[in-house]
């Protein structure tokens, strides 16, 4: 075999078997490195130790998951994570909603039930009442049959399915988004080949809404550009429009016919009441005009690692719905076929049964409610220690994120210096606090305010 | 009504002003939005479970049945799920997925004792099932080899397609089904190997290939290798049924071992959907093996940018059952016991079929039901007789003629075989 056929095809496979081996003893390491030895092979770029994907340089970290991967690798016995958006206990623990856990256990107790692929738009008494859940029990849209709700995977999925339906059917390819958003928006909809562009949002100077600077952005966006707006809770900022904000807001875009695209991830989670924090949705629904809504049950179900969300698309009619729903199938089954049933299946059964959603209400008014007091006990630590600034931003701001306005030299040295994890905006997750960690925290960033200049 | 929706733009003010403005501007938009084809898979079972017929029979999509024609729960897997209520919170998987699941699912793969695992030179990442995996592979494929193409057999999974035309890569075929025998097309497809432009992309069935049920044997597995060698190629392996088609899971991986012992560093997509019945639950994973270590690192990480952007990280519980499962003997045993007990299911509905139909006295061979392996059928069948078989006889399978041996039971083999008679015999 070695140095002797000239054609391509050698005499018999056993031979070959044979030459394999023997330029496996030859060689140190058990890759077979072609070319050399055998004319009748050329160098070749799978078996020879020459990847195809030789170029390929190491992407850079996701900042925001990656603030916990750098959390778990310090020793650090003070050690906060105040990154990732996940809700944690007083006691700092991860937290299954006790409804959760009875829903789980009832699934596994029901020996009649069984894995099957879920149909491309998932399970349909959970995309039901999905719907019902965002956009009211009574909504118009609903009971005319003008909505179609897929389930998908978490808020990303759903944000996800949304973008490439809008680029493959919608017109108008520019989607503007909040300044600052959520780190992976733009991602999403630039890989689905929308253009984005970003509309103001936060003012640093009030550490509020810049509600003149949003009018001017949407009212000069081109006719038909999709908006994406956070329904409550805006992450990072926590910053929300008031009600009268709000239909300020659906009037200029119903005038200048943009597309709304809600983004609904703290549903219950930012006032503790679920019809309240659903309001800027259903003012746009209510107008009998179309939008996207994008739901998650990560937090405020706690199934982070399920994956469980919808995408609703309200629209005209019923017949375009239904044709919308078709071509969104399309979209879902390249991409991963169906969707997953745990966490699915979970949400339906709790949603269903009038008991569990009471109790569900209340674990989440609960949850909700820790938040918004953690909020306060920062607040008065960093006035009673006479931290310099105006800090009432902290109780202002709603949902699970602060946005404190430390800059990025303030942030690396509270993590340096105090072992705080946070992301480089100055975004921290109220959910990671507790009684006993608040005094830390304020301790750093008074120590951050105090020694590093305030840029 | 009518006018002021065609209106538009034009200013009318109506009597609720703007509101009618946005109502009549709004009715463009989706207007133009055509019904799209129902997935020619998954729309035989929407049919099925519309048929009200008492003697309808599903061997439609490939979700495994007993023989009383129902779904099946694994035992390990109801064991496993016991072990998650209620024990295990639901925190976010790291986007690359479960570490352990993955980890458990290159031994099954590359081999318990894999030098590639031990040199960490495998860029692995949790996939939503088969798909999933498939789809991260072609995003990946697209992004970092963007003037490459993919070779797929003929035919293939209906869905293969999908994937990768949306993943904007050129698509090629290379022959695989050879219809007159019932086999595989060996000469052409190697003729199609050794044609292809070196260092194409291949998609190659790790075992029980999908619709056919044809396997290159395998010698002819090592002249592939071999010639994939001389090429340059890359292969990417779909395996979605390991230990499904033999019902050794081992055995079923002879193909990807033979062409890592011959030093290809190739792709692999794999699923549990079927093997450990985990269907909904999309569990799976994509693995491609490196040059080294540092290589399978950057690639993992780009790997894993291209999941953020779809779905952030993958469903956790599918992933928990697998690594409990496969991480405790006695439940990796009792799996490995249940999944040769479906794949032995089969093997006999197979021997059953050819046989009812040879008594039926058959004029055409029926070897080849016996001689393909793992979940489905490629009969032969034309559409137009699919179409009798649906519409005389309610029996449902997709219209390339592929029949899911495992919705045949004893209890409808019979009415299976005479029905199939009825439309062929003519043939």
């Amino acid at each position: 075999m070695h140095g002797g056929k000239a054609s391509l095809s050698p005499s018999s496979s056993s031979d070959r078997r044979l030459s394999a081996l023997v330029r496996h003893l030859e060689g140190s390491s058990s890759i077979v490195m072609g070319g050399s030895k055998d004319p009748s092979i050329a160098a070749s770029p799978t078996s020879a130790r020459n990847s195809v994907f030789e170029h390929i340089l190491q992407a850079s970290e996701d900042p925001i998951l990656g603030v916990t991967v750098a959390y778990n690798k310090d020793p650090s016995p003070v050690k906060l994570n105040l990154g990732v958006g996940a809700y944690r206990t007083e006691e700092g623990k991860p937290l299954v909603l006790n409804v959760v856990r009875r829903a789980e256990q009832m699934l596994v107790n029901d020996k009649s039930r069984v894995k099957e692929y879920l149909p491309i738009v998932g399970l349909a008494d959970f995309n039901k009442l999905s719907a019902k859940l965002i956009l009211g029990a009574d909504s118009p849209a609903i009971q005319e049959n003008r909505v179609t709700t897929v389930q998908c995977l978490s808020g990303t999925g759903s944000l996800k399915i949304g973008a490439e339906f809008l680029y493959r059917h919608y017109n108008q390819h520019t989607i503007l988004i909040p300044k600052p958003t959520w780190g992976n928006h733009a991602r999403i909809f630039a890989l689905s080949g929308i253009a984005v562009t970003s509309y103001r949002y936060y003012d640093p100077a009030t550490r509020g809404l810049n509600f003149e600077g949003l009018l001017e952005d949407l009212g000069s966006a081109p006719s038909g550009a999709i908006v994406l707006l956070h329904a409550c809770a805006h992450n990072p900022t926590g910053v929300d429009p008031t009600p009268q904000q709000w239909e300020k807001i659906r009037q200029l875009m119903r005038s200048k016919a943009l597309l709304p695209f809600f983004d609904s991830a703290y549903q219950g989670f930012a006032s503790g009441n679920l019809d309240t924090d659903a309001h800027s949705v259903r003012i746009f629904v209510a107008d009998g005009g179309e939008c996207l809504v994008a739901q998650s049950y990560a937090k405020n179900m706690g199934l982070y690692g399920e994956r469980v969300g919808a995408l609703s698309i309200v629209c005209r009619t019923p017949d375009v719905a239904g044709r919308v729903e078709s071509q969104l199938k399309l979209v879902i089954r390249p991409m991963y076929s169906n969707p997953p049933i745990h966490g699915a299946s979970i949400v339906a059964r709790i949603l269903k049964d009038s008991t569990m959603y009471q109790e569900w209400t209340v674990e989440l008014k609960a949850m909700a409610d820790r938040i918004i007091s953690m909020r306060q006990k920062l607040f008065d630590a960093l006035r009673n220690k006479g931290t310099p600034g105006d800090w009432s931003h902290i109780i202002k701001q709603i949902g699970m994120f602060t946005f404190t306005g430390l800059n990025r030299n303030q942030v690396s040295f509270m993590t340096e210096e105090y072992h705080i994890y946070m992301t480089s905006d100055g975004r921290i997750s109220m959910a990671g606090l507790s009684s006993k960690t608040v005094p830390h925290l304020a301790d750093a960033i008074h120590a951050a305010v105090t020694r590093l200049d305030d840029d | 009504m009518e006018q002021l929706i065609r209106s538009g733009f034009s200013g009318r003010v109506t009597k609720s002003g703007f509101l009618g403005a946005a109502r009549s501007m709004s009715t463009a938009w989706w207007s133009h939005v055509e019904p799209a084809a129902k997935d020619p898979i998954l729309g035989v079972t929407e049919a099925f479970l519309a048929d009200p017929s008492p003697n309808k029979v599903n061997v439609g999509v490939g979700a495994y049945r007993d023989d009383n024609g129902k779904p099946v729960v694994l035992g390990c897997v109801r064991e496993a799920e016991r072990r998650i209520a209620g024990n295990l919170n639901m925190e976010y998987l790291p986007m690359g997925g479960s570490v352990k699941m993955v980890e458990e699912t290159l031994k099954l793969a590359y081999g318990e004792n894999s030098d590639l695992i031990k040199d960490k030179r495998i860029a692995a990442v949790q996939a939503l099932s088969g798909t999933g995996a498939c789809r991260l592979f072609a995003d990946f494929q697209k992004r970092f080899s963007p003037d490459s193409q993919i070779y797929i057999p003929v035919p293939t999974w209906s869905n293969h397609h999908n994937i990768w035309r949306d993943a904007n890569v050129p698509q090629r075929t290379f022959h695989y089904y050879h219809p007159e025998s019932k086999g595989l097309d060996f000469a052409s497809l190697m003729d199609d190997v050794k044609n292809a432009p070196n260092g194409s992309f291949f998609l190659l069935h790790a075992c029980a290939h999908n619709p056919t049920g044809v396997d290159p044997t395998e010698e002819q597995w090592k002249e592939i290798s071999y010639q994939f060698k001389v090429k340059g190629h890359y292969a990417l392996f779909d395996m979605a049924y390991q230990g499904f088609a033999s019902g050794d899971p081992e055995r079923d991986a002879k193909s990807i071992r033979i062409f890592l012992e011959d030093g290809h560093l190739i792709g692999c997509a794999q699923s549990y959907a079927k093997n450990m019945g985990l269907y909904g639950q999309r569990v799976g994973c994509l693995s491609m093996v490196c040059e080294d270590e540092k290589q399978a690192v950057a690639v993992k990480s780009q790997l894993q940018q291209i999941a953020r952007p779809m779905y952030s990280n993958p469903p956790i519980h599918g992933a928990l059952v697998v690594s409990i499962i496969l991480t405790d003997p006695d439940l990796k045993k009792l799996w490995l016991k249940e999944v040769k007990g479906m794949a032995d299911r089969i093997i006999g509905m197979r021997t059953s079929l050819r046989e009812n139909l040879e008594n039926l006295g058959s004029p055409l061979s029926w070897d080849h039901i016996t001689k393909q392996i793992g979940m489905f059928c490629y009969s032969g069948m034309t559409p137009e007789q699919v179409d009798r078989l649906t519409n005389e006889f309610h029996i449902y399978l997709t219209r390339n003629g592929r029949i899911s041996m495992a919705g045949v039971t004893t209890g409808n083999v019979g009415y299976l075989a005479n029905a199939i008679h009825e439309v062929t015999k003519t043939a």
